[in-house]
């Protein structure tokens, strides 16, 4: 499969090796197979890969990830901008606004 | 087909505790009865109804209200083992979970995630730790099934905290794979994922089901091009030519022609294009097209260099510019990537744009 990657991507993702228990959920739900499990602790295979979702962080029950999450969409980026609010994907239902994908 | 009577009043109006007021919609089939209530039972079968339905959201239309009332539904025959799976009410998510799951016999749990998918609903939330622990809650699923697990979509982790559900119900969260189709091999393999289960493709079939929405989008650059392309092709007022049909034709392929090639060929070609900034990518499309769309209305067409020259500063433009919002459709892009894209690409696209416009404008007055 093609692994994409794509500009800062993961720089924002901090892995606490020394708090990780290595239950191997970040490898679980992470869609981009940034995480690999070795030796029973959790390591970043390839940053690059990282999307900055989320995922990780929010089902790490030792609280050993961090990182800011994000849209990576550059309409909701423009909208933001001109609009001097947080860049949020605010398609979809009730808000009257196109939805990407 | 006839439908049982209410036993029960509709409570707090989720469905899964009696029979849904007004008409049913057409994917439940009938109601089946489970710890005294009425449960509906979804069909697996898509009408023709549905799958119109779902290109019309790949296409924008009235996607504000495709949706499924939030609650408990069943597909199959499903008993108290039978596992549990957890969706968005956006439905087209929910058609593909009732289609893919088959002949499998299981409970469906639909979040109100305001008919946003699964995976944008997580990202704010709505796909999140506490909708899911309100429906725990209000549905008493503990009366429906004898066993604690839920499956959950995997791309609803960004969302939804496992240990915080764990903490907090009774009910533990199994991540099930990414897409549904994979939903019965993994059940039948006790519940393991393989690792191409968990990862999130990005495959041609994948990019080319997001594209006709940039499509959808284009018609204000479709408006521009017409406008421009007949502004373009006008005849000089020395001229005396019949000219016009012919320069109108061309330049309208040529602008009309960026927006799908933005909208269709960039992300066809995606992968293949030179580096990782969406809207460079898109510049080296846009002014390959714009090469060649140029030189055919400059030879063929007609025209002066200039608008050949013209032509190929805005194809360069707009092609960019469609590119690069496809960083939305897209399933890899963070936001400070697509922050420094927009930062850095928007005042070149905008002065390119500019500087065809101004440019074809003095090529048709001065008639270079």
């Amino acid at each position: 499969m093609t692994e994409y990657k794509y500009i800062k991507n993961g720089e924002t993702l901090k892995l606490d090796a020394s708090a990780c228990e290595g239950c191997g959920e970040c490898v679980e739900v992470c869609p981009h197979g940034v995480f690999e499990l070795s030796e029973g602790k959790a390591g970043i295979r390839d940053r690059e890969l990282c999307m900055e979702c989320g995922a990780c962080a929010r089902n790490c029950p030792a609280s050993a990830i961090a990182v800011t999450t994000g849209v990576g969409c550059a309409a909701a980026i423009i909208i933001g901008k001109l609009t001097g609010s947080t860049p949020s994907c605010s398609c979809g239902s009730g808000s009257g606004k196109p939805c990407c994908g | 087909m006839e439908f049982k009577p209410l036993r029960k009043e509709t409570k707090d109006g989720l469905v899964g505790y009696a029979r849904l007021e007004g008409p049913a919609p057409g994917y439940i089939v009938d109601y089946r009865e489970a710890a005294g209530r009425f449960v509906p039972l979804v069909s697996p079968k898509l009408s023709m109804g549905d799958i119109l339905g779902d290109w019309a959201m790949r296409l924008d239309i009235g996607r504000d209200d495709y949706k499924v009332a939030p609650g408990l539904y069943a597909i199959g025959s499903p008993i108290r083992e039978s596992p549990i799976l957890v969706t968005a009410n956006y439905k087209l998510s929910f058609n593909k979970l009732r289609h893919e799951l088959g002949g499998m016999d299981a409970w469906i749990v639909v979040l109100d995630t305001k008919g946003v998918n699964v995976w944008c609903a997580a990202g704010k939330g709505a796909f999140g730790t506490a909708e899911l622990l309100d429906k725990i809650a209000r549905l008493r699923l503990e009366d429906i099934v004898s066993h604690k697990l839920l499956i959950l979509p995997q791309l609803g982790a960004s969302g939804v905290s496992a240990p915080e559900i764990a903490r907090v119900s009774s009910f533990r969260v199994v991540w099930g794979p990414v897409r549904a189709a994979d939903i019965p091999a993994f059940v039948a393999a006790r519940m393991r994922k393989t690792e191409a289960m968990r990862r999130v493709e990005f495959r041609l079939a994948d990019r080319m089901a997001v594209a006709p929405v940039e499509l959808a989008h284009g018609w204000p650059f479709a408006l521009g091009a017409l406008a421009l392309s007949f502004l373009g092709a006008l005849p000089l007022s020395s001229e005396a030519d019949a000219g016009f049909g012919t320069r109108f034709g061309y330049l309208l392929c040529a602008t009309l022609g960026s927006l799908f090639v933005g909208a269709l060929a960039f992300p066809a070609l995606l992968p293949a294009l030179p580096t990782k900034a969406f809207s460079i990518k898109g510049a080296f499309l846009g002014a390959l097209w714009g090469l060649a769309s140029g030189l055919a209305c400059t030879v063929l067409g007609g025209m002066g260099l200039a608008m050949g020259a013209a032509v190929l500063l805005a194809s360069t433009a707009v092609v960019a510019f469609v590119s690069l919002n496809f960083t939305g459709s897209s399933t890899y892009t963070c936001q400070p990537g697509a922050s420094l894209e927009v930062e850095k690409s928007i005042i070149p696209m905008a002065a390119s744009l500019l500087a065809g416009i101004v440019l074809g404008g003095a090529s048709r007055v001065f008639g270079l």
